[in-house]
């Protein structure tokens, strides 16, 4: 069955012996890898945007006044470098990642379904390019905030038709059409396309992570993209499904939203807790530790994600039950989590430690994902949530969970599979200054933020009272030199992947279907499938991870 | 071996809890000035997390830092680490103590929730069932009125015909309100109390607390709510009984005026002179007419 799959779309879909040249990379291609790269490269290009905005907003916030941009266009800010950085930067790098790794870490040739996988990633530029029109519609973009929360995303004071909110809306109904399809897609891949050999509890936590991810898509992205279709509804056709006027129900919307963007929350971490199990092992050279419970306690995450969302809305119009109920639920689902964390200290522990640029990357990511995770913990307790929720608090918590655990995991998985998708070595002291800038730039950016919330500064303001002007200053700081840590990146990866020294097959000595092949694979990936014969991550022993290592790549070393 | 293990472990777990407790007792100056009898029970809460915090923090961090610094591999080690899979008494002792301590947090944030009881008597029922009764517990046993638009804060003393910009409440009472929005969702926050409700549009929403130290604070709009949300602040003035009966006296006296309203002077300047930069926003609503509306113009 999963054969006949393959060699369908092999034959449909790839000339074999076409040479690779970079220009496949603005092509229709249905090759996994060419996919992968096009959504990092593009998601990329998206972080810079939503960099930009987040660069006028610690612009703004670096005096107490209203005084370097209008604060419509402040709002707007706000609400694109929200928008941007998640629908437009994290799911696509994550898809990305998931679109590269998945086939060759499963042994397999290609997605399940490679046209489809096109057409998934084709969508990210389409409705980037939707969002970023909006500049140009009538009122701006929308200024609503990310949440979109009625009745003031309803307001439309430009009166137009095709306003920034409705556009906005477009996007992200668009973003939610595309990764449903690109989860589709892997859950299929995941579950029919595995090599000979590969059992469940066989495959790497990647897998595991980014199955149990992508679930979470299929069960959560309908409510929130329902959401968004009956909110555009209201606020084009004149439906009443959220506005209080005509007889809506505004809170409605915030269950729709949250049931989703809590979980997608999950969406996010998982494939980055993902890419810690994979990296500490290789680069402490010791197995993961507890692999069966950390592989099942990614499920365990799943099943809790679908029932804590209320915790977004403790001070919302929500009764005193409601707010009990999953303040216990929110909270178990720290069980499962520390299991990963712990899992992972005993990894590194008693290991034999390299810290390369990925590795400082994991370790830095790690160590600001416990941070967030305690003040996580906090926010779910409902009381201390009902004075820190809207503030300052909040927005420390989440980027220390986004930039912190996810951007910085986003570089070291970068970093470690670079040479893999490349074909070159990076620079290691560009790297290394890389880590340094961004994790002191991050902390001194979300650090600020955490006793700004305590002190009861909200969110989503434009001006504040002059008592908080001295960590809004520090925090300014760190997000300028936060801004300034992506040029040694981007320097390094251009610069390494024109010039950079060849890659072997596996500099890492790395355990793992995909370090078996060339750097970078061919199309494919596979001549011959491998038939898995050990667990994954055999550090500290020498058994084989496949029978048939020396035949993968036949066909390769005719060319 | 194992006897040294164990010894190194206690003494660690023994520095780090001393370092937690010491955090913890920190953590009360992270906090704005407890104004409220809720701000005292959320702050002990606080402490309590922040205590337990630290502890997992420091120790998930001091491990990894040991073993970064302490086991590296050398230069030209191309060795592996020993081939260890698991534990499993590990990892069910690290899965039973987070279980327990969660329930822990949890119930002990259950009884802080129920004592604060902020939205009335937790009871079992929707709270647009709760409505029906409202607890009152005001002087006057009718709620104070808190009418929110964008993008200014109303106060409304119905006993005593008062409308007002300024927020006063008698100390060592319950605070009753009845919050209502015109407009858009808001929501009311006052840090120092420590307390925060939405305003949602078309849902009357009574909220309770109990203010406990005299002076003046910061109420804020804590719900976007728009182009002005972030200058849609106020002062909550908490006095002693009998200065807020002649507070209640000497407002009733005074003949409604037109308030200051920082949204709508802005808007109204900017228009005026056509220098408005941005992009086109809601009219802020004009300010109201009020018995009271503090002193705007000398913001502290």
């Amino acid at each position: 069955m999963t054969n006949v799959l393959v060699d369908e779309t092999s034959n449909n879909l790839n000339q074999p012996g076409e040479p690779e040249s970079w220009r496949r990379f603005f092509t229709f291609s249905t090759d996994h890898k060419v996919i992968g790269i096009q959504y990092i490269v593009t998601a990329f290009f998206f972080f810079l945007v939503g960099g930009i905005f987040a660069m006028v907003i610690r612009g703004e916030l670096i005096t107490p006044e209203a005084d370097l941009v209008d604060r419509t266009v402040y709002n707007a800010m706000f609400t694109l470098h929200g928008t941007v950085m998640l629908f437009l930067w994290t799911f696509p790098v994550l898809s990305g990642l998931a679109n590269y790794l998945v086939p060759l870490m499963i042994g397999a040739r290609d997605m399940a379904f490679p046209r489809l996988n096109a057409v998934a990633f084709w969508m990210v530029p389409v409705f980037g390019i939707v969002l970023m029109g909006s500049f140009l519609a009538p009122g701006g973009p929308s200024q609503a905030g990310w949440w979109a929360y009625p009745p003031v995303s309803l307001q439309n004071p430009s009166g137009a038709l095709i306003n920034g909110q409705f556009l906005w809306l477009l996007a992200v109904a668009l973003s939610g059409v595309s990764s449903i399809m690109g989860a589709v897609n892997i859950v299929t891949t995941i579950v029919r396309m595995r090599a000979p050999g590969m059992t469940f509890f066989r495959m790497p936590i990647f897998v595991w992570a980014v199955m149990s991810a992508q679930i979470i898509q299929l069960f959560g992205l309908p409510a929130l993209t329902a959401g968004a279709v009956m909110l555009l509804f209201d606020l084009t056709l004149g439906t009443a499904f959220f506005d209080p006027i005509k007889g809506g129900d505004p809170i409605l919307f915030q269950h729709f939203f949250w049931f989703y963007s809590h979980p997608a929350v999950y969406v996010i971490i998982l494939p980055i807790f993902g890419i810690f199990s994979e990296l500490f092992p290789v680069y402490a050279r010791k197995p993961l530790f507890g692999y069966k419970v950390v592989a099942i306690s990614s499920l365990v995450i799943v099943a809790l994600s679908a029932v804590v969302w209320v915790h977004h809305m403790f001070a919302s119009g929500t009764p005193g039950w409601m707010r009990m109920l999953f303040m216990f639920s929110t909270m178990l689902i720290s069980v499962p989590t520390g299991i990963k964390v712990f899992a992972w200290v005993a990894t590194i522990w008693g290991g034999k430690i390299r810290l390369t640029s990925a590795m400082l990357f994991a370790l830095g990511g790690l160590v600001m994902f416990v941070f967030a995770g305690i003040t996580g913990i906090m926010l779910a307790s409902a009381p201390m949530d009902i004075h820190v929720n809207n503030t300052y608090f909040v927005v420390g918590h989440f980027h220390y969970v986004i930039f912190g655990a996810t951007v910085m995991g986003v570089y070291a998985a970068l970093y470690h599979w670079f040479p893999k998708m490349t074909g070159r070595m990076y620079n290691e002291g560009l790297g290394q200054l890389h880590f340094v800038l961004t994790f002191i730039g991050a902390n001194l950016n979300f650090f600020p933020m955490h006793p700004l919330g305590l002190e009861g500064m909200p969110r989503r303001v434009a001006s504040y009272d002059p008592e908080f002007a001295f960590w809004n200053v520090i925090a300014s700081i760190g997000a300028f030199l936060l801004g300034m840590s992506t040029l040694p990146f981007i320097l390094n990866m251009v610069g390494s992947w024109v010039q950079g020294e060849k890659a072997p097959d596996n500099p890492w000595r790395a355990i793992g279907i995909e370090w078996l092949v060339s750097s970078p694979p061919t199309h494919e990936n596979f001549e011959v499938l491998p038939i898995v014969v050990s667990d994954p991550y055999g550090y500290g022993k020498s058994d084989p991870l496949v029978s048939n290592a020396d035949a993968l790549e036949v066909a390769h070393e005719q060319h | 071996m194992k006897l040294r293990t164990g010894l190194i472990l206690t003494a660690a777990a023994i520095v780090l809890a001393v370092i937690s407790l010491w955090v913890g007792q920190q953590a009360y100056t992270w906090m704005p000035p407890q104004a409220s009898a809720e701000s005292i029970l959320v702050d002990n809460l606080f402490s309590f997390l922040v205590t337990i915090g630290t502890f997992i923090f420091l120790g998930v961090f001091v491990a990894i830092a040991y073993a970064v610094l302490f086991q590296r591999a050398g230069k030209y080690d191309f060795s592996d680490g020993p081939h260890i899979e698991g534990n499993v008494t590990l990892e069910v002792v690290w899965t039973a103590i987070p279980f327990a301590l969660v329930i822990w947090i949890a119930a002990y944030s259950f009884q802080i929730y129920d004592q604060m009881s902020i939205l009335g008597p937790m009871e079992h029922v929707h709270m647009g069932m709760a409505e029906a009764a409202p607890m009152g517990s005001n002087e006057g046993d009718k709620p104070i009125e808190v009418l929110a638009r964008q993008w200014t804060w109303e106060f409304r003393y119905p006993e005593q015909n008062i409308n007002s910009t300024e927020l006063h409440l008698p100390s060592n009472q319950r605070a009753t309100l009845l919050l209502k929005s015109e407009d858009v969702i808001h929501g009311f926050f006052v840090p120092a109390f420590r307390v925060k409700q939405d305003v949602i549009p078309g849902e009357d929403i009574i909220f309770e607390f109990t203010p406990v130290r005299e002076g003046k604070y910061r109420l804020r709009d804590s719900q976007y709510s728009g182009t002005y949300f972030a200058a849609m602040q106020t002062d909550v003035v908490v006095e002693s009984p009998e200065a807020h009966r002649q507070w209640l006296a000497e407002a009733a006296a005074q003949p409604p005026m037109v308030a200051y309203n920082e949204a709508y002077a802005d808007y109204t300047k900017a228009s005026e002179k056509g220098s408005r930069a941005g992009w086109k926003t809601v009219p802020p609503a004009p300010p109201p007419l009020v018995n009271y509306s503090g002193s705007p113009l000398t913001q502290e």
